[in-house]
């Protein structure tokens, strides 16, 4: 308070006081003379120090009321008075010293390793003046190749997240790091004499060589303690199904998509997720470029849920998730001539895989038969059989060790955990990552049995549903705030070093596991060097710290010995519809359920915002009567409106919002998991249900006997695009691949491109640089990465369900998703649409003021100061990219929020236009760059937010005006096109078409 | 008059003198209590005009994000608005300049308050550009004023020569209205009771004495300004026209919008004149004055207004199906069937088939039908501004980017408000000023024509 606004209120107080004397010990007689005497009433000074007295106390009495409007007033008053003073002189302090190589304005990268399900991605972040603000993927890490996928670009937003756990508690309390460790010592001093047979240690899958050898080490103390682990996003059927095929033996599969002609997904989505998916989709779209017909590969998809992989496929059959076994056995039969046991499928369906057979028979050495992670382990241990069969074995598929370091069956293990915890054998468990009250099977009754044990710890990022239920909640430090180790698909060991100090006094799991042992205050720097035994001399730990990854750490080929079982039994499913879990392709299990970024994130295919759904078929939803629609608010790009459902599955009931999928097949419905949270944080919370409230431990990928009942009630559902069809426009072309090397030019049918004489005005020159674009839309698997990447890189803000409903959301590059052919098995195709930045540009010329421009290296730059915010530009983009702030979707208060911006791209507010740039904050540094050698910008030099995150290089950037560029050789492709390009806009960015590579047995 | 004609041919009732005319018209102003009717009327203009004031001040506060709109609907009730007001003006500039000019001497009874319908209009039109911008309090870049950073506009845009047109309109319209009023302000500054009346209407008379000087002077402005307003009655529809047909969206970019939206402006202006003119008579016993001759000649113009809207429609699809191009060829497909097809239709039933009871000169005698009449053209060409305006963007060139509108509860508001507004500026006209034109009434009657 200044001293003004002080004696103005002394004043109030003064006036106030000599009228009432109720709640002052002086009386009226009592004069005062000064206003420091006035000031030195104990009445008033508890006036002063509660700056203002009780609302609810001073609006009851009426004279105090009075003296609380009077203050009112006169703040608000003096709150005008201040704002016309000057500044207080605020000194900025410089570097006393500054820390080597840090020159404020210009970024440093840094590598660094992100794990999910136990398998990391490299990372290079871009790290301003201390504080990261950008991922981008590590390309000498063989998990990244320099791509990233959605949840690595969305790390900064979950680093930066306000809702984080900040402080260590025990049952509420705030309690200090040491009291922590007392509390450990206790109980582990209690354990001793029983070698730890009271102690337990839940960890998510542990792939960390550091971590691995720490908890080892406490099992080797305590020899009776046990070690659990559980990751929902787990890969249980992956690894029984090794257990199956190899004699029960743990064995990790690594695929050479490089080496494969023909490829079979058993509802297998190897190109959107699980390990090394970047690197598979970079060596699945290097192998269909048209341009090398004859290495084209060819992709069959079995699958229930449509999703990125069947999208990509050649030929993609929509299967219930339980027919697939089916399927599978039929393949192998028809592989081997043999007759095959009833595979209960179709005729249609039969004839498909007999052509299916036939290719991969056609193919040996050279195909590749990939299980999906919720088929059970018989497919798994099918695909193992197909592949040794085909001879594919150290061709197309390699085994190895496993990345975990310690691979078991995960339910298993939870399910002997929570014995143990009901029947009361566990005192102390340390539950270090995961969130499993909330996505533990729900038969298995978790939070029940965890409320037996007496000591209970969780270190989690979130307080959430298990933080509830322990006594301490341990803040876990963010990967980008803590040192770790971890291992990639291959085994290449990378070190996760910091980026920032724990913005939250956070914990790496290495420092609480340290708790365990006898120094427990050794910090994870300590913990992980020692480990790699690094001395005096670091030079190899710099080189790692440096290149982000470990030389010569990938596992080496392994011999197996393949002994499958055959006849494996699964029980036969029940009738009626079947239920299949999927991890949700934007928050996963739940973990990212508070980043906006992923939540307001379109998922691949149904492009749904801010919920999951019950998705089932048309058909399906069809015969249970149910009446989607768009709504006339947002309607086609906004708001459905859908019936809410109720899902009866095992005795179990869950009610969500049923969605309908084109595609997905009939009598199944697909639920994602990650939703429904409940103590989350704010995005998190509400939104969607919870999946897992129905999952059970003996089906965790599908189970059948379910029921949708329609509960007559509606509900809106978020989606960005209800309109799949393209209306014979030609957004996309595609052609067969027989098409393409007959006539080439057969992709570009219908083109017409008005002569460049049509203008009145004179053609812009474009000396020097001349920006353009190509997005080969044969490659897009519709990752969404590119649009995460945007969004990191723009500022791009978030806007909400409630304004996604209405048609707002605020992504300058969307992938757009069309549908051709049947509804029941309908072609897909992925379009990522940013600005076009057309030479031609509509939005030019109708601004007023002049807020959108031509440059000279034909970039539409948006200026935003000046724009007023007329919308004309956006009403008149026939691409409709240009976005607009209706109302104040940035946040401008929240301090975390504030260190994650990009510093190089301005923060828009409300009332303007916005849209891709290209990314022009790299382009200009670029060329101050270049300037500075006195050189040309290279190729390959600038690459904007979204072409760098592309796991399938699909998007290209470069130079126009240089023949040689890579963009240019690409427009120079006979399959290059201009969208809309008959509307004589000229866009800068063009797309190739799809060329399928259909088996002619099967045709299109 | 020397025969006695039937009523529906005279433009002024027989057996008035200059006496009676000045009289009846000045006493309404002057001398007559305001009725009970009057301040019952005005309350609810004046409260519609507040929910106007909330409206724009939540909308400057909070942001364009409270209306409907959307991308890719990124103009909806703000634009159709503007344009239907902008029309409704238009029929104020026809009677009173194109008109005169034609000497159609029974303009003269419904002039003044068609002009001051054009002024009330403008206002209201004027205000969903200025509030539809993003940021309003920056509208003021769109003027070409001396810009230190010597930034200039862009020419180029239709929405700077719309700022050109609608203020240049505005200023005519004002100009020509005011100087018609003088020698009526005059003659009430003359024969007002109160102190306040005299000095307020002295001041706006600005000294006029009615000498012959006066009116050679006064004639001679009016006929010149008449003059400047005549090509506004074309031009002002047609730049507003091009904010559309400039741009390349389908539905919008049409070769047939300046004819068009002028004959669907003075459509709509004619109908808010019957609108006005029709309980105004009835309410103020003006029948003597505004005569069943006015109200078949416009019931006539809006018929002939009509059938060129209605061509325009069936040009608009005509050419949309002849010009072979599949995006202009789903504009009328997706009007005809898609979400807004009631708005379609709507629009179809209101402006073309139900006008063309005007046909009939019985209904052209009913006075209460064709006040029924022209209400619903005027819904039916604010249907037709929001047809051309929401479903040409809804569904545009990608099928991706397709989306819905629909109003919030302040689309609705600041609408709502706007008629509020203009309703109680008229409410303040009909009591403060003279609705008819004196002067030019008596110019009207037998004793005026002089014989030579």
């Amino acid at each position: 308070m200044n001293s003004e606004l002080r004696r103005a209120l002394s004043r109030g107080i003064a006036g106030s006081e000599e009228r009432g004397q109720s709640s002052s010990p002086r009386t009226k007689d009592t004069f005062w003379r000064t206003l420091d005497e006035q000031a030195e009433d104990p009445a008033f000074q508890e006036h002063l120090y509660n700056e203002f007295p009780s609302e609810i106390e001073a609006i009851t009495d009426p004279v105090a009321r009075r003296s609380f409007l009077k203050l009112m007033g006169a703040s608000i008053a003096l709150a005008g008075v201040t704002a016309c003073t000057k500044q207080p002189a605020e000194k900025i302090i410089p570097y006393v010293k500054q820390p080597e190589e840090l020159i404020p304005g210009k970024p440093l990268f840094y590598a660094t390793a992100m794990t999910l399900g136990g398998v990391a991605t490299g990372l290079l972040v871009e790290s301003h003046e201390g504080r990261p603000t950008k991922i981008e993927g590590n390309p000498l890490h063989p998990g990244s190749l320099g791509a990233t996928d959605v949840f690595a670009q969305a790390a900064v937003l979950g680093l930066y997240d306000p809702d984080r756990a900040q402080t260590l508690t025990n049952v509420g309390d705030i309690r200090p790091w040491a009291a922590f460790i007392g509390a450990m010592r206790a109980a582990l001093t209690a354990q001793q004499p029983l070698k730890g047979a009271g102690l337990r240690i839940l960890t998510e899958s542990v792939s960390s060589p550091t971590l691995a050898a720490q908890i080892r080490d406490v099992l080797a103390r305590y020899p009776s303690a046990k070690w659990h682990q559980w990751d929902p996003a787990s890969r249980d059927n992956a690894r029984s199904g090794s257990q199956l095929a190899f004699g029960g033996e743990f064995i990790d599969t690594q695929y050479r998509f490089d080496q494969a002609d023909v490829i079979v997904s058993l509802d297998a989505d190897f190109l959107s997720g699980g390990p090394g998916a970047l690197a598979y989709a970079r060596q699945f779209a290097a192998r269909r470029n048209p341009q090398d017909a004859e290495r084209m590969n060819r992709l069959y998809a079995l699958e229930s849920m449509p999703s990125s992989t069947g999208a990509k496929a050649d030929h993609r059959l929509a299967l219930k998730p339980s027919q697939i076994e089916g399927a599978a056995r039929a393949i192998m039969a028809a592989l081997s001539g043999s007759a095959g046991a009833d595979s209960g499928l179709g005729p249609a369906e039969g004839k498909w895989i007999t052509a299916l057979a036939k290719d991969l028979s056609a193919h040996r050495g050279r195909s590749l038969v990939i299980a999906g992670d919720q088929q059970p382990p018989a497919v798994h241990m099918l695909a193992h059989a197909i592949n040794h069969d085909l001879g594919n074995e150290g061709k197309t598929v390699v085994y190895t060790q496993t990345v975990e370091a310690e691979p078991t069956n995960q339910v298993e293990s939870l399910r002997a955990l929570v014995a143990d915890m009901t029947a009361g054998k566990v005192d102390v468990l340390l539950i270090l990552g995961g969130n499993p009250v909330y996505t533990a099977p729900v038969d298995l009754a978790f939070s029940a049995a965890l409320d037996k044990v007496q000591l209970r710890a969780h270190l989690s990022l979130y307080s959430d549903e298990t933080s509830q239920r322990c006594q301490w909640q341990i803040p876990e430090a963010h990967f980008l705030e803590s040192w770790s180790d971890t291992r990639a698909f291959d085994g290449t060991v990378s070190i996760v070093q910091p980026l920032i100090a724990p913005l939250y006094d956070g914990k790496s799991i290495h420092e609480v596991m340290a708790t365990l042992g006898d120094r427990p205050e050794r910090s994870a720097y300590e913990i992980v060097r020692d480990h790699w035994k690094i001395g005096k001399d670091d030079s190899a730990w710099r080189r790692w710290l440096h290149d982000g990854v470990m030389p010569n750490t990938a596992f080496a080929a392994k011999t197996v010995r393949f002994q499958p079982n055959l006849q494996p039994t699964t029980p036969r499913l029940e009738p009626g519809i079947e239920v299949s879990f999927r991890n949700d392709p934007s928050v996963l299990d739940g973990r990212f359920a508070n980043n906006g970024w992923l939540q307001e994130l379109p998922k691949p295919i149904t492009r749904l915002t801010w919920d999951n759904a019950v998705l089932v078929s048309p058909a399906t939803a069809t015969r249970l009567q149910s009446r989607e629609r768009p709504a006339t608010t947002g309607g086609e790009h906004g708001n459905v409106i859908s019936d809410v459902v109720d899902l009866k599955y095992r005795g179990r009931t869950v009610r969500g919002t049923m969605f309908t999928v084109a595609g997905h097949p009939d009598d199944c419905a697909t639920v994602h998991l990650g939703y429904g949270r409940t103590r989350g944080g704010h995005l998190a919370n509400g939104a969607g249900f919870n999946a897992s409230s129905i999952r059970t431990s003996d089906a965790l990928g599908f189970g059948g006997g379910a029921e949708i009942a329609l509960t007559g009630q509606k509900a809106s559902l978020a989606c960005v695009q209800y309109h799949h069809l393209m209306e014979g426009r030609g957004m996309v072309r595609a052609v067969t691949r027989e098409e393409y090397v007959k006539d080439p030019k057969s992709i570009r049918e219908g083109d017409e491109t008005p002569p460049k004489i049509i203008t009145l005005y004179p053609d812009m020159p474009y000396e020097g640089y001349k920006w353009g674009m190509a997005i080969d839309i044969n490659s897009c698997i519709g990752c969404n990465a590119c649009v995460v990447g945007c969004q990191a890189e723009n500022n791009i803000p978030v806007v909400g369900k409630d304004q996604v409903m209405r048609g707002r959301e605020m992504h300058w590059l969307r992938i757009d998703t069309y549908y051709r052919g049947a509804v029941d098995n309908p072609e897909t195709f992925f379009q990522p649409v940013p600005c076009m930045q057309c030479e031609n540009a509509p939005c030019e010329v109708v601004c007023p003021v002049g807020a959108t421009s031509h440059s000279q290296e034909g970039l539409n730059d948006m200026v935003y100061n000046r724009c007023v915010g007329t919308r004309y530009c956006s009403d008149n983009c026939p691409y409709k990219v240009r976005r607009f702030n209706f109302l104040l979707y940035q946040d401008w208060d929240t301090p975390s929020l504030k260190l994650g911006r990009n510093p190089d791209v301005t923060v828009r507010s409300r009332g303007v236009m916005e849209k891709c740039t290209y990314c022009v904050q790299r382009i200009n540094a670029a060329k101050i760059d270049s300037e500075k050698g006195n050189r040309a910008v290279k190729d390959g030099e600038i690459k904007t937010a979204c072409e760098q995150a592309c796991p399938a290089d699909a998007i290209v950037f470069g130079n126009l005006n240089d023949p040689s560029s890579r963009v240019s050789k690409l427009k120079a492709e006979v399959r290059n096109y201009e969208l809309l390009g008959e509307l004589n806009t000229r866009p800068r960015t063009t797309y190739l078409g799809v060329v399928r590579n259909v088996n002619p047995e099967l045709g299109e | 008059m020397a025969e006695p004609t039937s009523s529906q041919s005279q433009v002024i009732a027989p057996g008035h003198t200059f006496g009676t005319v000045t009289d009846q018209i000045s006493a309404i102003v002057l001398t007559r209590k305001t009725s009970m009717g009057w301040y019952a009327g005005f309350s609810v203009a004046l409260f519609f005009t507040l929910v106007l004031l909330v409206s724009l001040t939540n909308l400057v506060i909070t942001g364009i994000g409270i209306w409907g709109n959307n991308i890719p609907v990124g103009w909806a009730f703000d634009i159709t608005n503007f344009v239907w007001w902008i029309g409704i003006g238009h029929a104020g500039t026809l009677i009173s300049a194109v008109l005169l000019l034609l000497k159609q001497s029974w303009r003269t009874s419904i002039n003044r308050f068609a002009e001051a319908m054009t002024l009330f209009a403008v206002a209201c039109a004027g205000i969903f550009p200025l509030f539809h911008t993003g940021r309003p309090w920056l509208a003021y870049w769109l003027f070409p004023y001396p810009n230190t950073m010597n930034i200039w506009r862009q020419f180029r845009s239709p929405l700077i020569w719309d700022v050109f047109a609608v203020s240049t309109y505005g200023t005519v319209s004002a100009l020509f209205w005011f100087v018609g009023l003088i020698p009526d302000l005059a003659t009430l500054r003359d024969r007002s009771q109160s102190k306040v009346g005299r000095f307020i209407y002295g001041l706006l008379a600005m000294g006029w004495r009615g000498s012959a000087h006066h009116w050679h002077q006064y004639e001679t402005a009016y006929l010149l300004l008449a003059g400047l307003a005549t090509p506004l009655v074309v031009s002002v529809h047609t730049v507003v026209s091009f904010d559309f047909a400039v741009s390349i969206l389908p539905g919008w970019h049409t070769t047939i919008f300046p004819p068009y939206f002028v004959a669907g402006a003075i459509y709509s202006g004619f109908a808010m004149v019957m609108t006005l003119a029709i309980p105004i008579r009835a309410i103020y016993k003006l029948e003597d004055f505004i005569t069943m001759r006015h109200l078949q000649n416009m019931a006539k113009v809006m018929l002939v207004t009509g059938l060129i809207v209605a061509y325009g429609y069936l040009t608009e699809a005509f050419i949309a199906w002849y010009s072979a191009d599949k995006y202009e060829g789903f504009v009328p497909l997706n009007r005809l069937t898609g979400p807004y097809a009631v708005a379609y239709w709507s629009l179809i039933l209101c402006n073309i088939i139900i006008p063309q009871l005007l046909w009939l000169k019985k209904v052209r005698l009913n006075v209460p039908l064709l006040f029924l009449i022209s209400l619903i053209v005027n819904v039916g060409m604010w249907l037709e501004r929001f047809v051309i305006i929401v479903t040409s963007l809804h569904r545009d060139f990608l099928p991706s980017s397709w989306g819905m509108y629909s109003p919030t509860i302040w689309d609705w508001s600041t609408f709502t408000g706007t008629i509020g507004l203009f309703l109680t500026l008229l409410f303040l006209f009909v009591r403060f000023l003279p609705m008819i034109s004196i002067a030019e009434m008596r110019a009207m009657l037998p004793e005026a024509k002089v014989n030579e």
